[in-house]
């Protein structure tokens, strides 16, 4: 069926107000976007790992999940999502639970990419029919903005600030999205938020009534640790898309296929200028840096586009 | 078990929680306000609005709710009053105005 926006958003709300995510906070849009895209009639059970989407939306007895939602440690959403989806086959099999149910799980980067990483590799291997969704915000938000595998290099962060001797994170951004295409599982796709959130919506549908595991990576900027101005949500992620440095693709069955591509790709500054984090790129004596940012992302596009060939 | 809803609060003591943290309904952020946080405020000028829904769409704070495939009017009471909407609406139909006016 064809994508209409104005049916999504007519959907009834899955994810309540009152959380106390910052204020435009990329997070909250990833859940709420998320949800909506699941048919309104099926019931949901989500799994959350330890990170500020979870923090924030369970205080109790405040919780702004409308479904089953279930608290994990750190490590371990991947298990502890993929337990409840065995559970619920065996009950199912002896007839014990008759309403339909998906599988959800939601983890932050440090979640996903670091801490979780080996209960989400294990989830994915073991086939469970559940979606894991990685909200990629790039380092530790909730505890204060601390490097992960998936900040970038030059990044300025907590733990890696940019100075005169240390030029921010040194190392390069992991790339989760291919991980989990090596897993060879039947659905993975890479996505983050434009106008009418036609790509998120629709990858989300793929993954969730996708039968097995699945693996959704959204970018979801924080506005507090990328040190933008908080309206400007969508802009940071146009420019992520437009600069290559976050393509949109996704991998069914082992086939690449890029869902988007720019007309016209943008140098890597439009990305990064906006972003506090990135300012110390921006002074003169740095500008090795942005070359070999701009290396990275432009060898990392040549490898996905020969794959989507 | 004691079900939500039943008046727990901020202000009971650890007796009266339920067993393991448990919580019955979901939702019930909805009691909580967070439209206190906000220092400046997004005002829905209706006239220039086209009901595009991209502002919905954007809300991190689910607070411009949708009425049979329209929106109506902000939900202060959760609003951070972070002004993506204003950014994101392409008809400038959204205003942030001091919270004083």
């Amino acid at each position: 069926m064809a994508y209409n926006f104005k049916e999504e958003m007519n959907k009834p709300e899955r994810f309540a107000g009152g959380h106390r995510l910052c204020a435009g906070c990329g997070a909250g849009v990833m859940a709420r976007n998320v949800l909506r895209a699941i048919d309104e009639d099926d019931n949901i059970a989500i799994v959350n790992a330890t990170g500020c989407l979870q923090a924030a939306t369970f205080s109790y007895p405040y919780i702004t999940w409308e479904d089953s939602w279930i608290h994990s440690a750190f490590e371990n959403a991947g298990a502890t999502c993929g337990g409840m989806e065995a559970a619920y086959r065996a009950l199912e099999k002896r007839g014990k639970v008759k309403e339909k149910y998906k599988f959800l799980a939601f983890g932050g980067d440090g979640g996903s990419y670091d801490i979780g990483f080996q209960s989400l590799s294990g989830a994915m291997e073991r086939n469970h029919d559940m979606v894991y969704i990685c909200y990629d915000n790039e380092a530790y938000m909730n505890t204060g903005i601390q490097r992960s595998s998936s900040t970038s290099r030059f990044t300025d962060t907590t733990t890696t600030p940019a100075g005169s001797v240390v030029p921010g994170k040194p190392q390069n951004k992991k790339n989760l999205t291919e991980i989990m295409v090596a897993h060879s599982i039947p659905y993975v796709g890479q996505t983050t938020f434009l106008a009418n959130m036609k790509d998120l919506n629709e990858k989300t549908k793929k993954a969730v009534y996708t039968e097995g595991p699945a693996f959704l990576n959204v970018l979801a900027p924080c506005t507090r640790g990328w040190r933008y101005d908080m309206a400007d949500l969508l802009d940071i992620t146009k420019a992520a898309v437009e600069t290559c440095f976050w393509p949109l693709f996704e991998v069914e069955n082992g086939k690449y296929k890029l869902t988007y591509e720019p007309k016209k790709k943008l140098p890597i500054e439009e990305y990064l200028r906006p972003q506090g984090r990135f300012k110390h790129m921006f002074k003169k004596g740095n500008e090795w840096m942005i070359e070999e940012f701009q290396k990275e992302v432009d060898l990392k596009w040549e490898m996905l586009l020969k794959k989507c060939e | 078990m004691r079900q939500l809803g039943d008046g727990i609060n901020a202000k009971v003591t650890w007796k009266e929680i339920t067993l393991a943290g448990i919580v019955t309904d979901g939702g019930k952020s909805k009691d909580f306000e967070t439209g206190d946080w906000r220092n400046s405020k997004p005002v829905w000028l209706a006239e220039n609005c086209k009901q595009c829904l991209i502002c919905t769409a954007f809300c991190p704070d689910s607070s411009i709710p949708v009425k049979d495939k329209k929106r109506v009017d902000f939900e202060y009471k959760h609003c951070k009053g972070c002004g993506i909407c204003e950014k994101v609406c392409p008809f400038n139909a959204i205003e942030m105005k001091g919270e004083e006016e």
